[in-house]
C-alpha cells in the first residue's frame, strides 16, 4: 500500500531556506515582466533581498538537523554549511553583475532570476540525499548555467560558450542518469542511506550485482566529474569560462562546483562509505578518486602556465583547485576519516570561494579599464591602480596557498587530511603543483608591479565601479580573515558529520 | 540464476525477427517478378523525393514553436500516470500536480509576455 505523506512528514520548514529562493525565483520571473526597463535595479534589490532572507533563515535552522520530502531531502549541518558559501557567492554575484551587464548592454531582469535559480540548484544538490532529487537539483543548476553562459548573445564567443556548456552539460546529465539507474538497479533503492546499508553486502557476494554497483558508481562518478571539471572531464572549462560573460564566469566556477563537491561527498560518503572489500579498509572508489585528483591537479596547474588570458588562467586555476577538493574527498573513503575530510573540503571550498569572487571582481575591473583581460592588460596596475593591484596580489597569493590567506588554511587541512588517510603520494603530488601553481599566480604579480606599461594609458574611465569595489573589498576582507582567524569557520565545519553513525 | 537469464525472451524476439525478415525477402526474391528500375530500388519516403540537400532553410519560429510544444508535451506525459493512481492518492496527488501545473503556468505567463507566442 502506498505510504501517504502529510504535511507533518513532508517537513518542508527544513528545506525552507532553499524553497524560498526556488519559489521566489519563479515569482520574481512574472515580477520583472512589469518592471520598466530604466528601472531593473529593482530587481537586483528584489533577487538579494531574498539571498539575505535565505541566509539568516538557514543561519536560524542551523542547528536543527531534519529531513524533508520523505528523506528526499537532509537539513544538516554539512548543508548547512553548504547554503551559506552557496547564498554568500550569489550575493556577490549579483553585486558584481550589475554594473558589467549595463555596460555592455545586457541588461536583462532574467539573468537575476537565473542565478536565483542555480543558487536554488546548488542547494538542493548540497542537501539532496536521494539520487532522484540530485538529478532534478543537477539540472536545475545547469541549464540556468547553459543559458547564463550564452547571456551576452549576438556576441560570437559567449554563444559558443553557452553551446559548448549545453553538449557537454548535457551528456554528463545522461552519465549520471545511467549510473543511478545501474545503483537502482544493483540495490533496488535510490535513497543514499538505504544504498549505505546494502552497499557493503553487494560488494562482499562479488557476484553480478556488485557490478553493477560498481559501475553505476563509476558512472555517477564521471556525471559530476564533468560538473565540477576534474580532469579526464574537463575539456570544455576553459573555453566557456573565457567565453562567457566575465560574471556568470565569477559564478559559475564557484556554484556549479559547491553543487557537484556536496553531491559527490554525499553520494561517496554517505551512499558508498562501505563499499569495501574486506571491513575496515578504504572504500573501493578511494584510489579511483584519488587518481582524478592526481591528475586533475596536474594538468590544471601545467597547462594554466602557457595561458596569456587571465580568465583562461583562472580556468585551468579552477580545475587545479578542483583537484584539491578531491584530495579530501579520496581521504574521505578512509574508514573514520569521512568527517575531518568533509570539514576539510568545506574549509576549502568556502577560501575558494572568496578567493575567486575577488579575483574575478579585480578582472572585471580591469576588463572595464584597460578593454581586455589578458596578461599584458595588467602590465603597470601597480602604479595605475594601487589599490586595485594590491588586492589582486593577496588573491593570487590566496589561491598559490601562502599563510595568512584563507588558501593556505584550505589547503592546510586538505593536505593534513591526505596524509591521516595515508595517501602520501598524492600529498607530494599536490605540495609541487601547489609550487608549480606558484609561477603562473606570481607572475600577475610581477606583471603589475615589476613592468612599466610603454605608454602610460591615462583614460578617463575609473577602474572599477561601487559594485565591483564593494564585491573586491568584501572578498578581500574574506580571504584575510579566513587566513587569519580560521576559527570564525572551522566553529561552524566542526559541527559538520555526515556519518555520524559509522564513526562516533 | 544470473540476471542476465531473465533478458532471454528478449533475445528470443529478437533472433525470431530477424529470421523472419530474412525469410520473407528469400521468399519474395524467390517466386516474386523482379523489375528494378531507379525509382523502385530507392529508398521509401512517404512518396517524396528522398535525396536532396540536407540544409534547406526554414523559418527560425518553427523551433521556437517546437521548444514550447515539448513543454507542454512533457506536461501531458506526466499527467497520465498521476491521472491513473490520482484516486489512491487524493488530495497529496492533487496538491502535487497543482504545484507542477502553476511552475508551468508562469512559464505560459512569461512567454506570453515576452511575446513567444506572436507568430510575427
Amino acid at each position: 500500500m502506498l505510504q501517504l505523506p502529510s504535511l507533518e512528514t513532508l517537513n518542508m520548514g527544513a528545506a525552507l531556506p532553499a524553497i524560498s529562493i526556488a519559489a521566489w525565483a519563479c515569482i520574481l520571473l512574472l515580477i520583472d515582466l512589469w518592471i520598466p526597463k530604466d528601472r531593473k535595479i529593482l530587481t537586483v534589490y528584489l533577487a538579494a533581498g531574498n539571498l539575505v532572507f535565505a541566509f539568516i533563515a538557514n543561519l536560524l535552522v542551523f542547528n536543527q538537523s531534519g529531513d524533508s520530502f520523505m528523506g528526499m531531502y537532509v537539513a544538516d549541518q554539512f548543508s548547512g554549511v553548504m547554503n551559506l558559501i552557496i547564498i554568500g557567492t550569489a550575493l556577490l554575484s549579483i553585486v558584481l553583475s550589475f554594473d558589467y551587464l549595463k555596460r555592455v548592454g545586457i541588461e536583462r531582469g532574467e539573468y537575476y532570476v537565473l542565478v536565483l535559480f542555480v543558487t536554488a540548484g546548488a542547494m538542493f544538490m548540497a542537501a539532496a540525499n536521494d539520487l532522484i532529487l540530485i538529478f532534478v537539483a543537477l539540472e536545475l543548476l545547469s541549464i540556468p548555467l547553459y543559458v547564463l553562459s550564452a547571456f551576452r548573445a549576438p556576441d560570437i564567443r559567449s554563444e559558443e560558450a553557452g553551446m559548448k556548456y549545453f553538449l557537454l552539460g548535457a551528456f554528463a546529465s545522461a552519465f549520471l542518469v545511467f549510473g543511478g539507474a545501474m545503483v537502482y538497479g544493483a540495490t533496488g533503492t535510490t535513497n543514499l542511506n538505504e544504498i549505505a546499508a546494502s552497499a557493503g553486502m553487494i560488494i562482499a557476494s562479488n557476484s553480478s550485482t556488485s557490478l553493477f554497483l560498481l559501475l553505476g558508481a563509476a558512472l555517477l562518478l564521471v556525471g559530476l566529474g564533468f560538473k565540477v571539471a576534474a580532469v579526464p572531464f574537463h575539456e570544455w572549462t576553459p573555453d566557456v569560462y573565457e567565453g562567457a560573460p566575465t560574471p556568470v564566469t565569477a559564478f559559475m566556477s564557484v556554484a556549479a562546483k559547491l553543487g557537484g563537491f556536496g553531491s559527490l561527498l554525499r553520494i561517496l560518503v554517505v551512499g558508498m562509505s562501505a563499499v569495501t572489500m574486506t571491513a575496515g579498509e578504504p572504500a573501493v572508489w578511494q584510489n579511483v578518486v584519488a587518481i582524478l585528483a592526481g591528475l586533475t591537479m596536474i594538468v590544471g596547474n601545467i597547462v594554466a602556465l602557457s595561458q596569456a588570458n587571465i580568465k583562461r588562467m583562472l580556468a585551468y586555476s579552477s580545475i587545479a583547485n578542483a583537484g584539491y577538493i578531491l584530495m579530501a574527498v579520496a581521504a574521505a573513503g578512509s574508514p573514520g576519516l569521512a568527517n575531518e575530510a568533509t570539514r576539510g573540503a568545506l574549509v576549502y571550498m568556502l577560501a575558494y570561494m572568496f578567493t575567486n569572487m575577488g579575483a574575478f571582481a579585480v578582472v572585471i575591473a580591469v576588463e572595464r579599464a584597460n578593454g581586455g583581460a589578458d596578461l599584458e592588460h595588467f602590465v603597470g596596475l601597480g602604479k595605475a591602480r594601487p589599490m586595485l593591484a594590491i588586492m589582486m596580489v593577496v588573491f593570487m597569493m590566496s589561491l598559490t596557498g601562502i599563510p595568512l590567506t584563507g588558501g593556505f588554511i584550505g589547503k592546510a587541512l586538505v593536505f593534513a587530511t591526505t596524509l591521516n588517510a595515508g595517501l602520501v603520494w598524492l600529498a607530494i603530488i599536490g605540495v609541487l603543483t601547489s609550487v608549480v601553481s606558484a609561477y603562473y599566480y606570481v607572475r600577475v604579480i610581477v606583471n603589475m608591479f615589476l613592468r612599466d606599461a610603454e605608454a602610460s594609458t591615462e583614460e578617463a574611465t575609473p577602474g572599477y565601479s561601487t559594485g565591483v569595489q564593494w564585491v573586491a573589498a568584501v572578498a578581500l576582507g574574506g580571504t584575510v580573515l579566513l587566513g587569519v582567524l580560521p576559527t570564525l569557520i572551522t566553529v561552524l565545519t566542526d559541527r559538520v558529520s555526515l556519518v555520524a553513525s559509522i564513526t562516533p | 540464476m544470473s540476471p542476465l537469464q531473465e533478458f532471454a525472451p528478449i533475445a528470443v524476439l529478437l533472433i525470431i525477427a530477424v529470421l523472419v525478415a530474412i525469410i520473407i525477402s528469400i521468399i519474395s526474391r524467390l517466386f516474386g517478378p523482379y523489375k528494378p528500375t531507379s525509382r523502385k530500388v530507392s529508398p521509401y519516403e512517404s512518396g517524396m523525393k528522398p535525396i536532396g540537400s540536407a540544409s534547406r532553410r526554414y523559418s527560425i519560429r518553427f523551433y521556437l514553436v517546437a521548444v514550447l510544444f515539448i513543454l507542454f508535451d512533457i506536461e501531458v506525459v506526466f499527467f497520465l500516470p498521476w491521472a491513473v493512481v490520482f484516486r489512491d492518492m487524493g488530495l497529496y496527488a492533487l496538491a502535487a500536480m497543482g504545484v507542477f501545473t502553476l511552475v508551468l503556468t508562469i512559464g505560459l505567463i512569461y512567454e506570453w509576455k515576452v511575446g513567444a507566442l506572436e507568430w510575427e
